[in-house]
């Protein structure tokens, strides 16, 4: 699983049918090291009611399909987590408030 | 199956991916001599390994080849602690 940022949503109407009622997110991929945004964007399903400048890791390729929300959906990342703590080497890297 | 350095752990109390046991921790990919490269992902541990332990990551569909993650959303886990990496007959990596 990939660790990232929410950045955002992304809103489209013109899509397949099967993506109707989908949360779309705006994930940028952060460093752990240093918390930071690496200017590296996906979009992502959200399958557990992510908040914007939330902490989450998703799942990408066929593993996206598998979260209870996303079953059979045509997606290839699904935010599966929000994260509270990373730890590292025993030191708190990123606490969520 | 990639190579990895144990670095840290991620907590989350609201995920959905009802994946019984296990954690998940912070991967550092390393080369066969365990140098990392600053280059994360995040990993199901279904082996317990230990913080500084140089692991062996699946990843994608294979992540879903075991009991415990079968037609789970994971698509990277541990699956084994490396003890020892030889190279033409000379240890490069010993634990």
């Amino acid at each position: 699983m990939i660790l990232a940022r929410v950045k955002g949503t992304v809103v489209s109407s013109q899509k397949t049918a099967k993506m109707e009622g989908i949360k779309l997110l705006l994930l940028e991929k952060i460093d752990p090291v240093t918390m930071q945004g690496k200017n590296d964007f996906v979009v992502a399903m959200d399958g557990v009611g992510a908040g914007i400048d939330e902490v989450v890791f998703y799942v990408s390729g066929s593993g996206a399909r598998m979260a209870e929300t996303t079953k059979n959906l045509p997606t290839d990342a699904t935010v599966t987590a929000i994260v509270d703590i990373i730890e590292q080497n025993g030191n708190i890297a990123y606490q969520k408030n | 199956m990639i190579l990895g350095i144990v670095t840290g752990t991620v907590t989350s109390s609201s995920n959905n991916t009802d994946i019984r046991g296990g954690r998940y921790l912070l991967i550092n990919k390393c080369n066969k001599q365990g140098e990392t490269k600053n280059d994360f992902l995040v990993a199901l541990d279904l082996v317990s390994a230990g913080n500084g332990e140089m692991v062996m990551i699946a990843q994608s569909t294979s992540a879903r080849e075991t009991p415990t993650t079968r037609n789970k959303a994971v698509d990277a886990i541990v699956v084994g602690i490396v003890d020892v990496i030889d190279e033409n007959g000379k240890v490069v990596y010993k634990k």
